[in-house]
């Protein structure tokens, strides 16, 4: 039996039960969400991540209390909120528009929150202030919010969500009207106003390189549904399924039987002859149909001779920078890529056309159930 | 310079294209304004018109009355009464179209935007029926043996019929129900282009629903609301079918004061005067309307 301290319980920030959101009714009704279970805890950067339509803002917005769950509950610390107005819960919203008010300057802004919570007058300012060093604003108080550009508006939205102090700050996307330097500068600030602020920060984004550079744990969904939930290294190393293993970063998938090798090991045949042996594997049955999902960086290319996994027909090279993916053509068709970091000065050592091979450790092929 | 020639004879064309346009507006504004403003310092013909000898008389008679008697100078207690009856009945309508017009204008902008179509032309309706028409309509619902006083009678409310035809309440709802779209049209055009982010955001502020209406609605729709009021306010000073079938010939407004003048009362100076007047109040609003607007542009600026 588990004795939960009264620290533990307060360490759920928000808890997700068994939500269902339905719009509309009858033949035409949409699941946005269906039967979505999160536990977010105290003081966590949290990542709801997905493609566009898999539910993933409509569970901020119910968090937030701009729509109420058709069943289930959303705790806050502990308190039933899934029927409060907005108005009448510590959560704030950082909106992917920022939506600031155009008729008040920056400092009015930031200060309405605090107003409307009925602080007084010299705790607004000074809040207000202290909102404003903390985003690095503090020149730009009286200015217009249209007389900024979009990232100080960014900014401005932040210090507006943080002034009351909310127990969670929920990020709709709200990087994605940025560009590319702009928006990896305020992945870090992002980080940082986490760590000083101490506050709950629930981001949804549907850009995976976003969710693993910030989170401390991810849930991946699609369809609304959740369909994983991890800190991002277990989330890339292991992914649950087919479709978390293709969204989040790129993946190989190639056919493959799945059957017991003579020494009690397993063995997984592809299509194309070659065989590869592995440990078990949780949830799959021996002698079935799997997919194996292999990452293009944890695969090397080498000489096509008895050495290699795989032997396949170099179709494409792309140069990328930092590294060169290599398309290849293994003997039953199906594509493969492989990653190659680059160095400095060494040129293209591959052509297209040549016959190469591939270079596994049986450790990185992930055995994903079909 | 040759792009100097060719400026000049662009410049020259886009008079010249401008020319029905100028003739329009000299012969069928300007020039007929001048002769009311000249008319306003004649004196009076004995059968109407005008006897060409300059006097001042009609514009004392604007405000003042003349003893028939002793010539002594009193203020003419029933012009004031009417110009006040005008410019108060003209604000009643233009705060009662507001609060039956924002509401309604929210109403619309809120709905799905395949059906706010359907309710702007609900509300246009009434303009595609004549005026006169939809006035006698509005008689026929608030006279004596008219529906509201036959229903309230049926329900047992009251025993004796409510006097409403022939007062300022009557006048005032007719105007209310025909300058009622005036005031909803623009007051939807700002609502719509209104983020409705920004409620969310208030909401999410901790605002209560009320101060979601007074710190963000109301101050990012006012172009429209100040445009709706002069829209509504600048016509309701100058009506004139309105009082006359409601009003009852009794109740006057300053536009049927000024057909007496050039009609029964054969004092065409003194017409002339009042209409000058009635277009000086209409200016007043205007400016008013245009130093707000200009405030609003050089602080969102």
């Amino acid at each position: 039996m588990v004795i939960q301290t009264s620290d533990e319980q307060t360490d759920e920030a928000i808890l997700v039960d068994g939500v269902i959101k339905t719009f509309g009714s009858g033949t035409s009704a949409v699941h946005a969400l269906d039967d979505v279970s999160v536990t977010i805890h105290q003081n966590e950067f949290f990542t709801l991540l997905g493609p566009s339509g898999c539910g993933k803002t409509t569970l901020l917005r119910l968090i937030a209390g701009f729509d109420h769950p058709s069943a289930g509950t959303i705790l806050l610390q502990g308190q039933d909120i899934s029927h409060l107005p907005p108005n009448q819960r510590s959560v704030n919203t950082v909106f992917q528009s920022y939506a600031l008010f155009p008729h008040m300057t920056v400092a009015q802004n930031i200060s309405f929150g605090l107003e409307m919570l009925g602080r007084p007058k010299a705790e607004v300012s000074e809040t207000v202030d202290a909102m404003l060093s903390l985003v690095r604003m503090e020149e730009l108080k009286h200015r217009r919010t249209d007389e900024i550009s979009g990232g100080q508006a960014q900014r401005v939205a932040l210090a507006r969500a943080l002034a009351p102090r909310p127990k969670v700050l929920l990020l709709d996307e709200p990087l994605s009207a940025l560009d590319y330097k702009l928006r990896k500068d305020m992945q870090i600030e992002l980080k940082r106003l986490q760590h000083e602020t101490g506050i709950t920060f629930i981001f949804v984004t549907h850009d995976q390189e976003e969710a693993l550079t910030m989170s401390d744990r991810v849930a991946v969904m699609n369809h609304g549904k959740v369909l994983q939930i991890g800190s991002p290294r277990e989330i890339y190393d292991h992914p649950a399924d087919r479709f978390v293993a293709d969204f989040i970063g790129d993946t190989n998938f190639l056919d493959a039987d799945f059957s017991f090798a003579s020494e009690g090991r397993l063995l997984l045949r592809f299509a194309f002859g070659a065989e590869i042996e592995t440990g078990s594997v949780d949830g799959v049955d021996a002698s079935s149909r799997v997919t194996a999902a292999i990452r293009p960086e944890h695969a090397k290319l080498a000489p096509a001779d008895d050495q290699a996994t795989f032997v396949g027909t170099l179709e494409n090279i792309v140069y990328m920078g930092t590294d060169t993916h290599y398309h290849i053509k293994l003997g039953d068709g199906s594509p493969f890529v492989v990653r190659s970091q680059n160095l400095r000065d060494l040129g293209e050592p591959y052509r297209t056309g040549q016959s190469v091979g591939i270079s596994l450790m049986p450790s990185s092929v992930q055995v994903l159930k079909n | 310079m040759a792009s100097d020639q060719l400026r000049k004879g662009e410049v020259r064309r886009n008079w010249l294209l401008s020319t029905p346009a100028l003739i329009i507006l000299l012969s069928a504004a300007s020039g007929p304004l001048l002769v009311v403003l000249v008319y306003s310092f004649l004196t009076p013909g004995e059968y109407g018109g005008v006897v060409w000898q300059f006097s001042w008389d009609a514009w004392i008679s604007v405000i003042f009355e003349r003893d028939i008697f002793d010539d002594t100078i009193s203020i003419a207690d029933a012009h004031l009464t009417i110009l006040w009856r005008s410019v108060s009945l003209s604000l009643m309508t233009t705060v009662v179209t507001f609060i039956l017009g924002f509401p309604t204008a929210y109403f619309i902008a809120t709905r799905p935007p395949q059906n706010r179509n359907l309710w702007l032309f609900l509300i246009t309706i009434p303009f595609w029926t004549n005026l006169l028409i939809r006035t006698f309509a509005v008689l026929e619902v608030i006279r004596n043996e008219g529906v509201i006083n036959t229903a309230l009678i049926a329900m047992g409310i009251i025993e004796t019929p409510i006097q409403i035809l022939y007062t300022d309440t009557a006048i005032m709802i007719g105007m209310t129900y025909v300058y009622l779209p005036l005031m909803v049209l623009p007051i939807y055009a700002s609502m719509e282009r209104l983020n409705f982010n920004l409620v969310e955001a208030a909401y999410d502020l901790y605002a209560t629903r009320l101060k979601v209406l007074w710190r963000v609605i109301v101050p990012l729709v006012k172009p429209g609301i100040v445009a709706g009021s002069i829209l509504v306010f600048v016509p309701s000073l100058g009506t004139f079918v309105t009082p006359r079938v409601l009003g009852g010939g009794k109740k006057l407004m300053l536009s049927n004061l000024i057909e007496l003048q050039f009609g029964s009362g054969r004092n065409w100076p003194l017409g002339a005067a009042l209409s000058i007047t009635l277009l000086a109040m209409v200016m007043v609003a205007l400016i008013i309307y245009i130093r707000t607007t200009q405030r609003d542009q050089a602080t969102s600026k």
